[in-house]
């Protein structure tokens, strides 16, 4: 049994990187890619969390509640997915580029 | 009477539906057809009217009552119309003089764009002077006495393309308005002391329990109500708008701004005549109003060149004098005045349209003259008004005016006097404007004067048939016995008060006077003005044909102080308050976001770096908070 310091700090690790993936990357593909690295690091806490709660109270008959979260992540993160892709599909088809910064036109 | 008594003002009503919808469809023939036959139509159901109402002194008014406009528990005001002896007799010039105006027109304006808009415009104006006359209610004479008033608006300013012509429009308007706020204020006043609109309900009560009401009540009621007809009917103060009102199509002039529109102040006042009798200051300020207006306008008449002008300042005039009559309390004379005024002053502008048609659009009588060679009909017809107006024994002006003169006489001496000069004044400018047009040659050699078609003559020998025998119908008791017929047949309506206290011989000597001075005016007239125009005026004549000052003075007076007013408005709070807050508004908010709007550079890292740093700024805040707290 690893303690929840190991979950935190791997689910850290991997938000950070997602999250300057989105900041620094400029292919659209990556970004959202790392979009979803970012959700999954949530998802990761959150089960850790689940699971250290079952364990350490055991009054509790079912420590699932904060899993059952991480499959309404998953589904939205499907739905985007479809979403974001074919949006970026589209704008491939239009600017032949998945570049983020060629979308500057309401640059103010 | 009850089955078609609603036609009266529908069928115009449709008529102007008809005529105005189909403007750009109908042919003129059928326009004419439909303009004409609608008035003609109620013409004939007003005679039928006219045959069965009930006359005579103890007679009641029948009551036909449609729907209610208004019906709450405090206040009824029912759509009912009223048919007595006077209603009766409006009914009867509204319809007849203006299905003669139609036929003249549908020759006068043959000629115009707006043929179609013209005659559904006079439709409209046929049917909101009936309901005027019609109602029996103060609420349904207000709905007419405005609808009147926008005809009248929208006649003056037919030929709307000349900005003077709207000017004029818009000036007859506003006056009118400014007596429509009397005639508002005054109904607001009898609603709250008589509790009810109803003429007959209004006048039962006063009639039941005089002491009811106390002076001033009955006395400020009466005196608003006589601003509005100031306002309708062109007495002073209110007059100038009148003059003005002739940049309108001829025929307009006929019907509205002489035989029917300004007598409206007339009916109404008659049509109130129990109120106004019980409150005689009124009616001593009506008398004065009256005559000043007569006598002003009489002398302004006399030194107008335009042939159209002369005419409404004459209306005016003789609108005076049927104040004054009425001010006198001969509220009969002053109706008989207005019928054969109706005949012989619409006679006289038709006459006069003839002329200008026939100049081709000349209205300048200085540019006139001889022309009773070229136009034989209305030279015959226009004689016979002129006449009429100046009061020649044996047609109709002479019998009414003579029992105007009387009334004013037993009233008050004075009035009588200036009655008198105004009379004989009147037979002057008439004759003044006769001797110019028609008498000696031709002053302007470029014109071809031409006699006017059939359906402009046609109407002028009715109307001069009318204006000769209209007045037998009230011929006085003088040379009759039983003789006036308009005085018994009114007895219902206007209580006939004691009577006159002057001898036959008195009455001899007053028309004999009369008669002398007026034919002294006549021949004056004739002798000076044939083959002569009026000069450079001087002195009290350029006082007069400037018209008293009476229009620079309302000029400087009111609408000066007006504009100033509103430019000092547009300086001061408009463009340096209102403007320069909003604007500032918009200013500040410009610069701001420019600056502001430096943070969209289009590079989404750098947006997404803005989120997460407000992110973490707000988590930082929340937790903050929340060690401060503990």
């Amino acid at each position: 049994m690893l303690p929840i310091s190991y979950y935190i700090t791997l689910s850290l690790i991997l938000f950070g990187i997602g999250m300057a993936g989105v900041m620094l990357r400029r292919n659209a593909i990556v970004i959202f890619m790392c979009i979803e690295l970012m959700l999954n690091s949530v998802n990761l806490l959150l089960v850790a969390f689940s699971k250290m709660h079952y364990h350490a109270n055991s009054v509790l008959e079912k420590g699932t509640d904060a899993q059952l979260l991480v499959f309404f992540i998953m589904v939205v993160a499907a739905a985007e997915v479809a979403v974001g892709l074919s949006v970026i599909i589209l704008l491939f088809r239009k600017v032949y580029s998945v570049d983020i910064n060629v979308l500057n036109r309401l640059k103010g | 009477m009850e089955q078609y008594i609603w036609l009266i003002p529908l069928i115009p009503f449709i008529g102007f539906l008809i005529n105005g919808l189909g403007r750009n469809v109908l042919s003129k023939s059928l326009v004419t057809f439909i303009g004409s036959g609608a008035v003609l139509a109620s013409f004939i159901l007003s005679i039928m009217v006219f045959m069965s109402v009930p006359s005579g002194a103890d007679a009641q008014p029948l009551i036909f009552k449609a729907f209610d406009i208004i019906n709450i528990p405090t206040l009824q005001v029912p759509f009912a119309f009223q048919i007595d002896a006077l209603t009766s007799l409006f009914l009867l010039i509204i319809t007849g003089v203006g299905f003669l105006i139609h036929v003249y027109s549908s020759a006068y304006m043959s000629e115009d764009k707006g043929f179609a808009k013209f005659f559904s415009y006079l439709n409209l104006f046929i049917f909101f002077m009936l309901i005027l006359v019609m109602g029996n209610n103060f609420v349904m004479m207000f709905i007419g006495w405005e609808g009147v008033g926008l005809c009248s608006f929208l006649l003056i300013g037919f030929w709307f393309t000349n900005p003077e012509y709207i000017k004029a429009a818009k000036k007859a308007f506003i006056m009118n308005r400014i007596g429509d706020v009397g005639f508002l204020l005054a109904m607001f006043w009898i609603f709250k002391e008589f509790g009810t609109l109803e003429y007959v309900k209004v006048f039962s009560q006063l009639a039941i329990d005089p002491s009811a009401f106390t002076g001033f009540v009955l006395t400020g009621i009466t005196l608003l109500l006589f601003l509005a007809a100031t306002g309708k009917s062109a007495q002073l103060p209110l007059f100038t708008w009148l003059p003005d009102a002739m940049a309108g199509p001829t025929p307009v002039s006929a019907l509205i701004h002489a035989a029917t529109m300004v007598t409206a102040g007339i009916f109404m006042i008659t049509r109130c005549n129990e109120l106004f009798s019980a409150a005689p200051i009124t009616l001593q300020v009506i008398q004065y109003v009256g005559i000043a207006t007569a006598f002003v306008t009489a002398t302004i008449a006399m030194r107008q060149n335009d042939i159209k002008k002369v005419l409404a300042y004459s209306t005016v005039s003789q609108l005076g004098l049927m104040f004054a009559a009425i001010g006198s309390g001969a509220y009969i004379a002053a109706v008989f005045h207005v019928m054969t005024h109706a005949f012989f002053k619409a006679l006289l502008f038709l006459g006069a349209g003839s002329v200008i048609h026939g100049m081709h659009h000349e209205q300048d009588m200085r540019k006139m003259g001889g022309l009773s060679k070229y136009m034989k009909i209305t030279h015959i017809t226009f004689l016979i008004g002129c006449l009429a107006i100046a009061g020649i024994p044996g047609l109709s002006g002479f019998f009414s005016k003579d029992e105007m003169l009387l009334g004013m006489f037993v009233s008050n001496p004075v009035v009588y006097g200036i009655g008198f000069i105004v009379s004989v004044m009147t037979a002057f400018y008439m004759f003044r404007l006769y001797a110019m047009t028609f008498l000696g040659d031709l002053r302007d050699k470029e014109a071809h004067p031409h006699e006017s078609p059939a359906a402009m003559t046609i109407p002028l020998i009715i109307l001069a048939v009318l204006s000769v025998f209209a007045g037998y119908i009230g011929i006085p008791a003088l040379f009759m016995q039983d003789g006036h017929k308009l005085q018994t047949f009114l007895s219902g309506v206007v209580s006939i008060g004691e009577a006159h206290h002057v001898s036959h011989a008195t009455e001899w000597m007053m028309m004999g006077a009369l008669l002398l001075c007026v034919l002294g005016a006549i021949y004056y007239a004739i002798k000076k003005y044939t083959n002569h125009v009026d000069g450079e005026a001087t002195g009290i004549a350029k006082f007069f044909e400037d018209k008293w000052y009476i229009d620079e003075l309302y000029d400087n007076a009111i609408v000066k102080p007006l504009f100033e007013l509103g430019d000092v408005l547009k300086k001061y709070v408009e463009k340096a308050g209102i403007a320069a807050f909003v604007l500032g508004v918009g200013t500040v908010s410009g610069r701001a976001s420019k600056n502001v709007r430096q943070l969209q550079n289009g590079n989404v890292g750098f947006y997404i770096m803005l989120m997460v740093v407000g992110i973490v700024a707000g988590i930082a805040i929340f937790f903050m908070g929340y060690l401060i707290s503990k």
